[in-house]
């Protein structure tokens, strides 16, 4: 029975061990928490999401940090490691509120991590800004706290559908007979993205020919590419991912599987055109955001400069993870300003009115807490180099269709 | 001695019950180390005390969070209604699934029931995140707790209290009855235990129905703890919790009554210092931590103490994993 | 039920589909024979396998880094892995060889969420694939594509199967180990020195993950967190072989990327894991119901 006296003596190790990693809060600095995937299935996109949030963070301090009713603040940036596991950032986040007394939480990467970690935010009355969860889901449950600064999963290829549509009444075709294929991972954000092309061919009448779902430990797609050459589909939409994005464009190319039309996410986080080149030309990406596009804000100027910034500073051009990280400081940054206070309640308030222009985009928030302002764009992989094809307002290239047969490329 | 040992746990027991008042911004990790004594207990029904190593226990806790999820989802009551009644279906689930998969999964031996198990639980998780009923791959989110974060905290904090206390005095009296011998038996020779006329088969199952009844429980609080439930990570979340319950029963001393309770504890401890101090190498913290546990310490905390001070300890026989079985 | 109107009407797609079954079965095969390696001779289940073979695959990765065709990199890897297993027997296994089966997968899982890290740490996590420009195949017309470097997978993966049995058989530590994996003791007793021999056996065991590792960043893509995919597709080859058993184990690995390729087709992608991991219980149970009426017990 003595065993309990090792128990009690833990316990009270537990206790003080605990005790000593709250936060040093000092009275001029702004803590923000954040449970980020530094290791796990999305550490490489954590990372991106990391090193977003830290350039706003050192930007804004160096431009002589947040002036909140006269009074400058620093921010500061408490980061745990949630392992790419939405149970340990649920955990980790009701520790960030509870343990190091943070107030405001900037999000996770991805959307099965968010919508475990929103519940938490939820309950406790504090403010997420989250930039990289895009399900859909996460803006239906009524949440008041919980604000996504990117645009939504459903409309990241709805872009590529509408093209679609577009070529398929310049040829004159019944819509009825442009046939869809589907092939994504079985996560949270992926079938939103599916559930968005869905909705979207539904719109145009186009039937869905398949409707893969591929596990997360995926390492072969040839059986559903298979399926894509039986049964022909005019347009193949992969998503899943970085490694969904690298998968589908080398089983395609490898498996001289022909689609007239090809989309997918995350080809620039993957790296797509860089690893296969050539062979990956004429696949649509949907993307949050290009360097290239006109937006700038008082932070960073414009959007290629702030990519320059990134550049230098973390050796790898940023992807839209990237950007849309470091947005999210912005909304923080803007909110607390216009607050005037650190109040929790009041600050919430500020960030529901946020109509800020960033380097990402504008971010405006509608009543349930998504981004509403900014559009998504379109990428078209041509001669191994990304080029914006939509909308056509920012298009800088035109979009290529359809793709040629594999036998008339490898020539 | 005896008048220490209660002494001891009389002060445990204050601790345990105050410690949301203690300290309160600790009580949803308090809350998740008393379900981690409960995973640690019940693996070790199976695992420690019959021999049967298990990696698939984690389906039963899936299956009380999902019923538990679903429930709440589909039946218009209030929240703690709600929870109860998700405990209830989750229960009779997970007990009926463990009776039915443990009459055939519990006739195969040794590392076959391992990986059999193990089978089971990537399975169930796989086939979870296919089923558009209950959200695929896309999870389930659970009502949020109606009262304060202080409150939902407490809730939770006593109700895993309460479920591992009323766990472990469960097993304790099992393992004070015949069961404990026919467990131990079943453990040591499982062909003379039978050869003596002993069914064998039935106690097996009936162990893993205990054990998935508890689980069951646990899932459908842990469900609703997290508010969200991913199939993967959180219901049948075989690499995290699965392994770890199987790793804080062996690190307290399998086929003891305290080890899993002492195992859990310094567990989750550990791994919550590794996870503040030691940002982005914990799991190679923790992987190391493993190795040495299993390389040199197999009996556990409390089998070393046995061994160490037997006259206070007592000298039971406490781990299977002890006995060099082949190459000898 | 479509799914199985398509493969009527269009029979070379079931070709299709057995070709890349097969194909990527062979790959599954190089873990598993090292896996029944390692469990037959000292009786150690090694759930770090899939964390060689990816290992393997950085090591080709970097050899193609470094301008050199990444065909290269098996070899490579192959030797890297080879003196990295013994180091790791060295440092862990060593302890663990005459102690219950279980200790073994307790400890190998603890080095295997340490390789994990490891890697996510010094080569990041990026989803990596190397390019070996082998260019694709066509059959019968235009019916039945195949990726070369499938092939020459292939073949690797059988001449590998090949010299592994030879070398069992004919070579002077093939039969050390031989002798070891029947009866240490008696090995012992005739001068065998068993320590060199599990040394040797779990060093070949990661050379042969890191070739497999090799081939697999050519022909899909690697990331720290791969390996359990491939822990466990051998687990479940030995299994149904049953070990000391190499003709057995490849039959076994080419059946199980078949299966895998028609049950993604037949069921949807959603449902080959879980087929997968129920076959492997379907099988135990049948196995153990087989020998169960000759009072015999799986053991």
């Amino acid at each position: 029975m003595t065993v309990w006296k090792w128990g009690v003596a833990l316990l009270a190790l537990a206790a003080t061990g605990g005790a000593s990693a709250m936060a040093a809060e000092s009275d001029d600095t702004i803590v923000l928490g954040a449970a980020v995937s530094l290791t796990g299935n999305y550490s490489t996109n954590g990372k991106n999401t990391k090193d977003g949030y830290e350039l706003a963070v050192k930007r804004v301090n160096e431009m002589g940090g947040v002036n909140v009713g006269g009074k400058a603040y620093k921010l500061k940036v408490v980061y745990y490691d949630d392992e790419s596991t939405p149970a340990r950032g649920a955990q980790l986040v009701e520790r960030l509120i509870n343990q190091d007394g943070v107030k405001y939480i900037l999000g996770p990467y991805s959307s099965g991590l968010t919508k475990a970690i929103a519940p938490v935010t939820e309950k406790y009355k504090i403010p997420m800004v989250e930039a990289n969860g895009a399900d859909r889901d996460l803006f239906t449950q009524g949440y008041r706290y919980t604000f996504g600064v990117l645009s939504t999963a459903e409309q990241y290829l709805t872009e590529a559908v509408n093209l679609a549509a577009e070529v398929g009444k310049a040829q004159g075709r019944d819509l009825k007979t442009f046939k869809v294929a589907i092939v994504v991972e079985n996560d949270p954000f992926s079938a939103d993205v599916r559930n968005g092309v869905v909705d979207d061919a539904k719109r145009f009448g186009m039937p869905i020919v398949i409707d893969d779902k591929f596990p997360r430990d995926i390492n072969d797609m040839t059986p559903s590419l298979t399926k894509v050459r039986a049964l022909k589909p005019d347009l193949l939409v992969v998503s899943g991912h970085d490694k969904g994005a690298l998968l589908g464009a080398r089983s395609v190319y490898e498996g001289r599987v022909d689609v007239p039309m090809m989309a997918m996410t995350h080809c620039d986080s993957a790296q797509v055109a860089e690893k296969f080149g050539k062979n990956a030309d004429y696949i649509l990406c949907g993307s949050q955001w290009d360097r290239s596009l006109k937006y700038s804000d008082k932070w960073f100027g414009t959007a290629e400069e702030y990519a320059v910034r990134f550049q230098k500073e973390f050796n790898y051009a940023p992807p839209y993870q990237g950007a849309e990280s470091t947005a999210g400081v912005l909304v923080y940054v803007d909110a607390f300003t216009r607050a005037g206070t650190l109040d929790v309640e009041k600050v919430r308030d500020a960030i529901a009115t946020t109509d800020l222009a960033t380097i990402y985009g504008q971010v405006k928030f509608d009543e349930t807490g998504k981004n509403v302002a900014k559009p998504m764009v379109l990428y078209q992989i041509q001669n191994g180099e990304y080029k914006l094809v939509a909308p056509t307002k920012v298009a800088s290239a035109k979009f290529l269709y359809p793709t040629p047969a594999w036998t008339e490329r490898m020539k | 001695m005896r008048a220490l040992g209660f002494a001891a746990v009389a002060v445990g027991a204050i601790l345990a019950l105050a410690a949301p008042f203690l300290l309160p911004n600790y009580v949803a990790q308090f809350a998740i180390l008393w379900m981690m004594v409960l995973l640690a207990l019940t693996w070790d029904l199976i695992g420690g005390q019959m021999g049967y190593n298990s990696f698939g226990n984690i389906v039963f806790f899936g299956i009380g969070c999902y019923a538990a999820a679903v429930v709440q989802r589909s039946l218009d009551v209030e929240y703690f209604a709600g929870l109860a009644l998700g405990g209830i279906a989750g229960l009779v689930l997970a007990v009926a699934a463990a009776l039915v998969l443990g009459s055939g999964i519990l006739r195969l031996r040794g590392q076959y029931f391992a990986i059999c198990t193990l089978g089971l639980g990537v399975a169930a998780g796989e086939l979870a995140s296919g089923w558009d009923f209950i959200g695929a791959g896309g999870g389930m989110t659970a009502p949020v707790y109606p009262g304060s974060p202080r409150g939902a905290g407490v809730f939770f904090y006593y109700l895993f209290l309460v479920l591992a206390v009323v766990c472990f005095l469960t097993l304790r009296a099992l393992y004070a009855r015949r069961f404990g011998l026919v467990a131990n038996a079943i453990r040591d020779d499982e062909d003379k235990a039978e050869a003596m006329g002993l069914p064998t088969t039935q106690y097996k199952v009936a162990a893993w129905m205990i054990a998935a009844a508890f689980l069951s429980l646990a899932g459908a609080a842990y469900g609703h703890l997290q508010g969200f439930i991913d199939p993967r990570d959180i219901a049948f979340s075989g690499e995290t919790l699965g392994v770890w319950m199987v790793l804080m029963a062996i690190l307290g001393g399998s086929g003891t009554l305290w080890g899993p309770v002492v195992g859990a504890i310094v567990f989750d401890v550990t791994q919550e210092v590794f996870w503040t101090y030691l940002l982005g190498w914990q799991r190679v913290a923790l992987g190391v931590l493993i190795v040495v546990i299993v390389v040199f310490f197999p009996q556990g905390i409390i089998g070393f103490l046995a061994e160490r001070w037997p006259e206070r300890f007592g000298s039971r026989r406490v781990s299977s994993l002890l006995v060099p079985d082949k190459v000898s | 039920m479509d799914n199985l109107l398509v493969l009527w009407q269009a029979p070379t797609l079931t070709l299709q589909l057995l070709i890349d079954g097969v194909l990527v079965g062979a790959i599954y095969c190089l873990p598993a024979y090292g896996m029944a390696l390692v469990w037959g001779v000292m009786k150690i289940i090694n759930v770090a396998q899939g964390d060689f073979v990816m290992l393997g695959g950085y090591v080709a990765l970097y050899v193609s880094y470094a301008g050199i065709h990444p065909m290269f990199g098996v070899p490579v890897a192959a030797a890297v892995l080879f003196v990295f297993g013994w180091i790791v027997y060295q440092l862990v296994i060593r302890h663990i060889v005459d102690r219950d089966l279980f200790v073994s997968v307790l400890a190998t899982f603890g080095i295997s969420i340490v390789l994990q890290q490891l890697a996510n740490q010094l080569f990041s996590a990026n989803v990596e694939t190397a390019e070996a420009n082998l260019g694709s195949t066509y059959l019968f017309g235009s019916t039945i594509v195949v990726g070369n470097i499938k092939l020459v997978a292939v073949a690797i993966a059988l001449v590998l199967a090949v010299v592994l049995f030879l070398f069992l058989k004919h070579s002077r530590l093939g039969q050390a180990i031989r002798a070891t994996a029947q009866n240490p003791r008696a090995a012992r007793i005739l001068g065998i020195e068993t320590s060199q021999v599990f040394a040797m056996t779990y060093a070949l065991n990661a050379a042969i993950c890191g070739a497999a590792g090799a081939l697999v960043v050519q022909i899909w893509i690697i990331h720290p967190y791969i390996g359990l995919t491939y822990t466990i597709r051998a687990f479940m080859i030995v299994v149904v072989a049953g070990l000391g058993n190499i003709a057995g184990v490849v039959l076994a690995g080419l059946g199980l990327g078949a299966a895998e390729q028609f049950a993604s087709f037949l069921l949807g992608a959603e449902y080959q894991a879980a087929f997968v991991f129920s076959l492997l219980v379907v099988i135990l149970l049948w196995r153990s119901q087989m020998l169960a009426r000759r009072r015999l017990y799986l053991k």
